[in-house]
């Protein structure tokens, strides 16, 4: 262990950690914007910058490992001013259109922003950069004019997805997150997991599917298990107004360990066929060949009594029951049961043989 | 004979037998064969001859079709098992079921799908009530499927969506979906998940409402309040599963087995020793597919998923469907050059059973002689192709292998 002086408090932390750490464990929050703890350091963009007594420089707390004795302050007069200027540096990149922004109200920028009192950059001498927002895939809206260049997701990509779909295109003012030759997605090995938009901390990469369906503030997240493989991969479901508008994940280590956040396509992308306008929603019963609706009483009424008849005058052996591997245990269990102790047949059987 | 060089058998089984820790991860080009069942026993002499079982991060692991195919499996969804694979044919088992579901229970082993089909066919499977299925699109023979489905005499099929299985429906019920919901998933490590319900039933009531329903109507009483209730019940009949409970499942799921209420669930099976005692290698003989490429049908044909798709639900996301919304068939460059295709030209697919048209794409991810296809586009319907051999052990059929013919289509 490492004890060091932080705000004037003693704390201890294991040897080895990072500043950053050592004041996370010990509950003293520092902001970040391009640490992720599931992604390797790349301790660039400041905004973690700490003061150490008897250091001539600020260090990033993020890399910068906690030696025994050290006196650290992270919100003292220096920092706050140093703190400014690098958001000011960083807005000089970011287009603040958070009106209609996806990420209102859910981006660490906008806190920060909003934290130390930086409304617009002094350094956008010569204009900040237009990038065209042009990119044509269906999931993945790409504005780089909100990018504050902290590479998350380029990180994410080659780490957790190990797509290395896109990269960092040109250096200093000029630099640019770009698939190989700075073209669309679904040109690059991307696969449109969408691990970048879950590590992206501003509005540069959202979903195209949720657009304009509700803010993070909100929606209800609903903790559940996505219905397309055997993974089982943990997801939140985002519902506003009893429709799913969107679909979020969480890295925490208190959730299932299947997943950790990472999804695919299909789970974090597939989910609009739960509200899509081809739902059936009312039983329907064909008549000379044509399905008309019906009620629910009316269909269940006359789907019993054909099995009834059918049982009685066939035997229970002549009927059978197909459930599915997409439903619930114990909607499976209950279908069973309805083969076996209402109909009377082992009968039943489902898709696990394909 | 496989295709695979000899020297990279070599390489890869000297790696896996060296590691310290290894898993063998498999998916359905294991099991969708008439040998499947030999090809599964084969994983399992190689993971015991190396010692890769029974130990954290070893072991023999199929990711499965479908979300929940080892949930259905394990809740006795299968002609021959209750919950927990207790054997509908065990006389003891059996009585357990009929004292608790207070009704006589048949002895008598039930059909498979194929087997179902095939009775269909024949008259002699009258009705049939399919949940949350498509077979017209994902069984083997599909020409098979639909006569059978035309022949019934009552078909109830119970779906979200109008399907191509539904069309043949004397009525359809509409199914909510896994957001409307509360429930469990089981995934294929067997860990026990909770689903939770995120907005109102779409058709007005779920899935297990309905099926409550229909039972009360048919004189079988069932009174569940809510689908923890139908898991409880589970539960209490089935050992393996019997300490797991909605309270102890959180956020994180549990494996089982899990015997009783202080079991924390199971991580990886076979510790220690097998679930049979020591440890049986099978002999496994060569067993040459059911239907091989000859002079007739040259193409050898095999079929899958793709990433951007699952199955047959995905066409309804918008998104999806529309970055990839058609079936693009898979051919080597050599054979292409033969045929006069590129990517993007339309070729006729025939088969013994069937034809259809698609698009390829010309690839070496396939080798020459061999075209691939995925079975999740209704225009395209791969299944209307494979054949209708299983593996007769498991009734799995086998669509990763049969014989076709292949024909550039002239653009009208």
């Amino acid at each position: 262990m490492v004890t060091l002086t932080v705000n004037g408090r003693q704390i201890k932390a294991p040897r080895g950690s990072t500043i950053l750490e050592a004041c996370r464990l010990n509950g003293i929050e520092i902001p970040t914007l391009c640490y992720d703890p599931d992604l390797r350091l790349a301790g660039s963009c400041r905004m973690c910058l700490v003061e150490a007594k008897g250091r001539p420089l600020f260090l990033a707390s993020c890399v910068a490992p906690a030696e025994d004795g050290m006196v650290i302050e992270t919100e003292s007069p220096d920092i706050v001013e140093a703190r400014r200027i690098v958001l000011e540096l960083l807005a000089a990149r970011h287009d603040f259109s958070c009106q209609t922004c996806e990420k209102n109200g859910d981006c660490k920028f906008q806190d920060y922003c909003y934290r130390y009192g930086v409304k617009d950059s002094r350094f956008t001498d010569g204009g900040r950069h237009v990038y065209p927002i042009d990119d044509p895939n269906p999931f993945i809206e790409r504005d780089y004019n909100k990018c504050i260049m902290c590479t998350r997701c380029v990180r994410a990509c080659e780490e957790i997805t190990v797509a290395r779909a896109i990269n960092v295109k040109d250096r200093g003012h000029n630099a640019k997150i770009a698939t190989a030759f700075d073209g669309h997605l679904a040109d690059s090995p991307c696969v449109f997991c969408g691990q970048c938009i879950m590590v992206c901390p501003v509005g540069a990469l959202t979903s195209k599917v949720s657009a304009g369906k509700g803010r993070a503030y909100e929606v209800d997240r609903v903790l559940t298990t996505c219905t397309y493989c055997g993974t089982g991969c943990t997801l939140e479901l985002n519902v506003k107004d009893n429709q799913v508008v969107g679909v979020t994940s969480n890295r925490s280590e208190e959730y299932s360990p299947v997943n950790k956040g990472a999804l695919c396509v299909k789970g974090r992308f597939g989910w609009d066929f739960i509200n899509s306008p081809d739902r059936l929603t009312t039983p329907l019963i064909k008549e000379n060949g044509e399905f008309r609706e019906a009620s629910w009483d009316e269909a269940l009424d006359l789907v019993a009594a054909r099995l009834q008849a059918i049982k009685e005058s066939s035997g229970p052996d002549s009927m059978a029951v197909f459930t599915s591997a997409r439903m619930t245990n114990e909607e499976n269990y209950l279908a069973q049961k309805f083969a076996r102790a209402v109909l009377g047949t082992n009968n039943v059987d489902h898709c696990a043989r394909l | 004979m496989t295709g695979v060089p000899v020297d990279d058998l070599y390489a890869v089984a000297r790696l896996y037998a060296t590691t310290d820790k290894a898993m063998i991860f498999y998916t359905l080009g294991i099991t969708e064969h008439i040998c499947g069942t030999s090809n599964v026993m084969s994983i399992a002499n190689l993971a015991m001859l190396t010692g890769h079982i029974g130990r954290p991060h070893t072991g023999v692991n199929p990711i499965r079709g479908q979300n929940n195919v080892q949930g259905a499996c394990d809740m006795g969804a299968l002609p021959n098992v209750y919950s927990g694979y207790q054997r509908v044919t065990d006389p003891a088992i059996r009585e357990k079921f009929e004292k608790a579901w207070g009704v006589p229970l048949s002895d008598k082993l039930g059909l498979t799908i194929p087997e179902m089909f095939d009775k269909a066919n024949k008259g002699e499977i009258k009705a049939m009530y399919i949940l949350g299925e498509n077979p017209v699109l994902t069984d083997p023979n599909s020409n098979h499927v639909r006569s059978g489905l035309a022949n019934l005499e009552f078909l109830v099929v119970h779906e979200l969506f109008l399907t191509e299985t539904a069309e043949y429906a004397d009525v359809i019920l509409p199914a909510a979906s896994f957001a409307e919901t509360d429930g469990t998933f089981t995934n294929t490590e067997r860990r026990v998940q909770r689903v939770r319900k995120a907005i109102e039933p779409l058709p007005g009531q779920t899935n297990w409402q309905t099926i409550m329903a229909l039972s009360n109507r048919m004189g079988y009483p069932m009174d569940y309040p809510d689908p923890e209730a139908i898991w409880n019940e589970m539960a209490s009949l089935t050992p393996s599963m019997f300490g797991i409970r909605y309270r102890r499942l959180g956020i994180k799921g549990m494996q089982w087995p899990c015997p009783d209420n202080d079991h924390p669930g199971t991580q990886y099976l076979h510790y220690g020793s097998f679930s049979r005692g020591r440890g049986l290698f099978q002999a496994i003989d060569h067993i040459p597919p059911g239907e091989s490429p000859d002079e007739e049908y040259p193409f050898l044909l095999s079929t899958g998923r793709i990433l951007y798709h699952y199955n047959v639900t995905t066409p309804y996301s918008q998104g999806i469907q529309s970055m990839w919304p058609e079936e693009m068939a898979e051919i080597n460059p050599d054979d292409a050059a033969r045929l006069g295709v590129k990517t993007g030209d339309k070729v006729r697919v025939t088969s013994r059973r069937g034809e259809l048209t698609s698009k390829v794409q010309v690839t070496d991810r396939v080798p020459p002689g061999l075209i691939w296809m995925s079975f999740h586009f209704a225009e395209s319907p791969a299944n209307v192709l494979t054949s209708d051999a299983v593996d007769p052990i498991t009734k799995t059929g086998e669509y990763k292998i049969c014989g076709v013919r292949v024909e550039k289509l002239q653009e009208a």
